[in-house]
């Protein structure tokens, strides 16, 4: 089947079968690896992607159910040189260790923070709290979030 | 934490907090992990695995599979030939041979999951369509899953042993039986800790492929130990060692369990050797729970001896470890540790303790950050807290009386037998009293003992403290290759693995200050076979100590070459050149940048022999405030204080200590890999295992101190990955008696879901 969908403002045409996941064709079909896959079954959040503005998991849906939607990566959160503020808050609180939750960290945060700019910590770690992370303790994540902030903050609505 | 901004000066970066130079590809999505490789061709691999925990093998049926769509190949024991290959030991001893786990499942199975057969397909879900194809006819034995059923020998998982026994480890140091003659006062229970696995976020996975022409295998997804992997496979394959090369990619969290060689390791290269094809496999995260390395299910029966002012006099008793259907690599680091690590940071005078390694038809056992050592010490500091109640001496008191001081090193701890190569063993250095100190302090200690057992807002508030020991620095050796590259640049190839703990950056620290160049000049590249001769990798909590010393000694032997090259170009002596900040200079003011030499092509090899671990110690404080009405506890603050002999980056160093704490609550309170009679494992999914989450455990802090640097290595510092996690079990379950004291609940069993907590505060109201 084909799926025509936008990808980090990109138009794509992906010629898939039916049971094809949405990650699997971000990764396998698009190369797109900057998504992760943890689980499939739903649960850790590895592979967040945002949907038309809305944090999925992109293990949970099938890519013929993106035809028409404007799908955002990791990829494309990231500037063409560079880091995003949300990313440079990462490095700069060690958000990450191994590096594979975080992807979907930035994702989820990044739909949060753009919708909720203001969002408290209890907030940040409520939502955050569907990707797991088996390294940091998620502490120095949820600081990361709340000192990426500001620039969302300033920053409202001109992302995605 | 002391942040640096702005440039660095010369031998500022060990000690500093400095950004991790990993992190901006991990950031951008541009990490390379093992299934973001593909090669043109390539056959994906499924494994079909018993769903029958014990039993004979009549037949396996594979005709169905093999007519499915895509379908290449289908690997059973029956496509070996000769004996099936089991995977050899990490650290043998004389017992355990027999009990080694062979690649595949030919005569009989042993645990639910154990591989039976391989499909090779056109694409992954090809390949899982066909596992449906296999029919295996399997006759059921009796099925063990308790450990000391197992030891009553009923139904044997091996008859050839005529035992479920593996192995027995005997602790022993000084007079036992004289201590507990002497006496005044004895303190005995029986605790368990449950099964549990390490979790890695990326699930396993390898690309092998086979180069007929040159009759070379590699094997990418490397991870932890390549090059012992690569050895042990090259055996296996019956190829020479230099004809296998081990690939490390980018690797989703390790934590003991991932890199370790499994039987899927062997079956992917062989798949790929026999159709000479590339052949991938990743692991799905149902699979993973069923088939990486389980850890943690021990229990003890254990008693301290006291005199009546609560110096501990002697410890004595049994261990008893589920290892599993097979003895895996790493399969007993687990159980000699908990027998030999248990007394911890304690001065121990007499220790007899017996851990006993019995097989049971649940998956195979490996390690688990701080393997044994979080068991035992939660065994040791349940005692402690009951002894302090019994004697009616303070829990600090009992406590700080005991700990190692600074006079008593270096301090044996209680020898192991059989050995493994590491029977003797003593702390290395520190003052145990120091950090206990600090964070008996950084607790409010004084403050929050008013709180203890008090009923406010509907929840009972409970503190306590305990201490540990890590263990680091895994000898026998690292190397280190340094290479000048012609912008002068510096290309640094490390027998170290990276397995997401940062080992760029450490390694390129150590090596800015000791080059005395900035850190951006250099360039780690670590872990593969193909990139020096040979390495160790990063296990125990040894890449730092022993990589980074190896840097060192690469650095000074590059560093004697520049001279030499310097010298010749400038025409004098080299005992005439001082070198500093990556510049030889002369008193008469000439100088040479170390990018002038380039052309002399500089190269050298630095290694680090060391066979004396390092021994991290702390203190850990726990405030937890428990719901009676619905068991559920929570961890209000967390205090961590530990010495790490010198701190290389104190970011990194933080992220791994409160890392490994969370994971030590989701020990405490969530993880369980619980299986049914019959064997089945009934944890299928991340929905089932639960880890800890963002809004489970919001407050840990921690304070690392470099009072006592290790006589070890020219660092002075001491492997620090792993302490995190060992003091959690105890402090937190002593926390937890401490809120229910007036109920008299003495927990013994972990974890402590909110069901167990609260049938524990009604079966305590029951008895009142």
């Amino acid at each position: 089947m084909t799926v025509r969908f936008e990808v980090n403002g990109k138009a794509v045409s992906v010629d898939v079968s039916a049971r094809t996941t949405l990650a699997d064709c971000l990764r396998h079909e698009l190369h797109l690896t900057g998504t992760h896959v943890g689980c499939e079954h739903g649960v850790c959040g590895a592979c967040t992607i945002i949907v038309n503005g809305d944090a999925v998991r992109s293990c949970l849906m099938l890519a013929v159910q993106a035809n028409g939607a404007k799908v955002t990566t990791v990829e494309g959160l990231s500037p063409e040189e560079g880091l995003s503020p949300l990313q440079t808050a990462f490095k700069t609180h060690h958000a990450l260790q191994c590096g594979f939750c975080t992807p979907g960290m930035l994702t989820t945060i990044h739909a949060l923070l753009s919708e909720e700019p203001n969002a408290d910590e209890d907030r940040i770690r409520d939502v955050i709290s569907g990707n797991l992370c088996r390294c940091t303790g998620y502490i120095t994540i949820v600081e990361a979030a709340m000192d990426a902030r500001a620039s969302y903050q300033h920053s409202r609505g001109d992302k995605e | 934490m002391k942040p640096h901004h702005g440039a660095h000066t010369s031998n500022s970066y060990i000690g500093a907090h400095i950004e991790r130079v990993e992190d901006y590809r991990f950031l951008r999505g541009e990490g390379k992990y093992l299934d973001d490789i593909s090669r043109e061709g390539q056959w994906h691999a499924a494994f079909a695995r018993s769903q029958i925990a014990h039993g004979k093998i009549r037949s396996i049926d594979v005709s169905k599979a093999l007519a499915m769509p895509g379908v290449r190949a289908v690997i059973t024991a029956a496509d070996i030939e000769g004996d099936i290959p089991t995977i050899p030991f990490r650290r043998p001893n004389p017992t355990i041979g027999p009990y080694a786990q062979p690649i595949i499942a030919r005569d009989k199975v042993r645990y639910f999951g154990e591989p039976i057969a391989m499909i090779l397909a056109d694409s992954p879900e090809l390949a899982e369509d066909a596992l449906q194809g296999v029919v295996a006819d399997i006759e059921q034995l009796p099925v063990m899953i308790d450990c000391k059923r197992a030891m009553e020998d009923k139904s044997l998982l091996f008859d050839v042993t005529g035992s479920n026994l593996a192995s027995i480890f005997n602790a022993d140091k000084g007079d036992v039986d004289a201590a507990f003659a002497s006496a005044d006062f004895i303190i005995r229970d029986q605790l368990s800790t449950q099964r549990q696995t390490a979790l890695p976020m990326e699930t396993r996975g390898l690309l092998a492929e086979w180069d007929a022409k040159n009759g070379k295998l590699t094997v990418s997804g490397a991870a932890k130990l390549p090059f012992f992997n690569r050895t042990t496979m090259a055996a296996m394959m019956n190829l020479p060692e230099t004809a296998v090369d081990y690939i490390e990619l980018d690797v989703g969290g390790g934590f003991g369990a991932r890199g370790e060689f499994y039987p899927e390791d062997f079956l992917v290269a062989f798949g790929a050797r026999k159709f000479d094809r590339p052949v991938k496999w990743i692991e799905d995260r149902r699979e993973h729970l069923m088939a990486i390395g389980h850890s943690r299910e021990a229990s003890c029966d254990v008693e301290l001896a006291f005199s009546k002012d609560g110096v501990m006099l002697g410890m004595r008793g049994d261990l008893f470890i589920n290892i599993g259907a097979y003895v895996r690599p790493n399969g007993m680091t687990p159980v000699r540790n908990a027998a030999q690590f248990m007394s911890g940071p304690y001065r121990m005078p007499a220790i007899h303790i017996a851990a006993y390694a019995c097989v049971t038809n649940k998956t195979p056992a490996g390690t688990y950050r701080g393997p044994g050592r979080y068991e035992g010490n939660f065994f040791i500091e349940r005692l402690i807290d009951q002894a302090a109640a019994g004697l009616g001496v303070d829990r600090l008191e009992i406590r700080r009386r005991n700990l190692l001081t600074h006079e008593e090193m270096p301090y044996p701890l209680a020898t192991v037998l059989p050995s493994d190569g590491r029977a003797d063993t003593q702390c290395d250095s520190g003052d145990y009293r120091v950090c206990f100190d600090a964070c008996v302090q950084e607790a409010n200690w004084a403050e929050k003992s008013k709180l203890q057992g008090k009923l406010i807002d509907g929840r009972y508030h409970g503190i306590a403290i305990g201490c540990f020991i890590e263990g680091g620095a895994s000898g026998p050796q690292e190397n280190a290759r340094m290479v000048l590259e012609k912008n002068g640049d510096i290309s640094l190839f490390a027998g170290s693995s990276g397995i997401g703990q940062g080992i760029e950056t450490i390694l390129a620290q150590i090596a800015a200050d000791y080059l005395e160049i900035p850190m951006e000049r250099i360039t780690v590249f670590h872990g593969s076979t193909n990139l020096l001769k040979k390495g160790w990798g990063s296990y125990g909590s040894r890449a730092t100590v022993m990589g980074g010393s190896a840097v060192i000694d690469a650095c000074k032997k590059l560093l004697a070459l520049f001279r030499i090259s310097a010298a010749k170009r400038l025409g004098v002596e080299p005992e005439a050149i001082t070198i500093a900040e990556g510049v030889a200079r002369l008193a008469d003011g000439r100088s040479v940048p170390l990018a002038e030499v380039a052309s002399d092509h500089l190269e050298v090899d630095g290694s680090f022999k060391n066979q004396t671990p390092t021994y991290t110690y702390g203190s850990a404080f726990a405030h937890v405030a428990v719901d009676p009405g619905t068991g559920h506890v929570d961890v209000v603050d967390y205090v961590v204080v530990d010495d790490v002999g010198r701190i290389i980056n104190s970011m990194t160093l933080h992220g791994q200590v409160m890392g490994a704490a969370v994971q030590g609550f989701g020990s405490v309170f969530s993880e369980e890999l619980i299986y049914n009679e019959e064997g089945q494992l009934l944890v299928g999914s991340l929905a089932d295992y639960l880890i800890p989450t963002a809004s489970d455990y919001p407050v840990v802090r921690c304070v690392s101190m470099e009072q006592f640097p290790s006589p070890t290595n020219p660092l002075g510092a001491k492997g620090a990955g792993e302490g995190g996690i060992i003091p959690v079990g105890g402090v937190v379950t002593n926390a937890v008696a401490n809120a229910l004291s007036s109920f008299g609940v003495q927990p013994k069993t972990l974890p402590l879901t909110p069901s167990r907590v609260w049938e524990m505060i009604e079966d305590a109201r029951v008895r009142a």
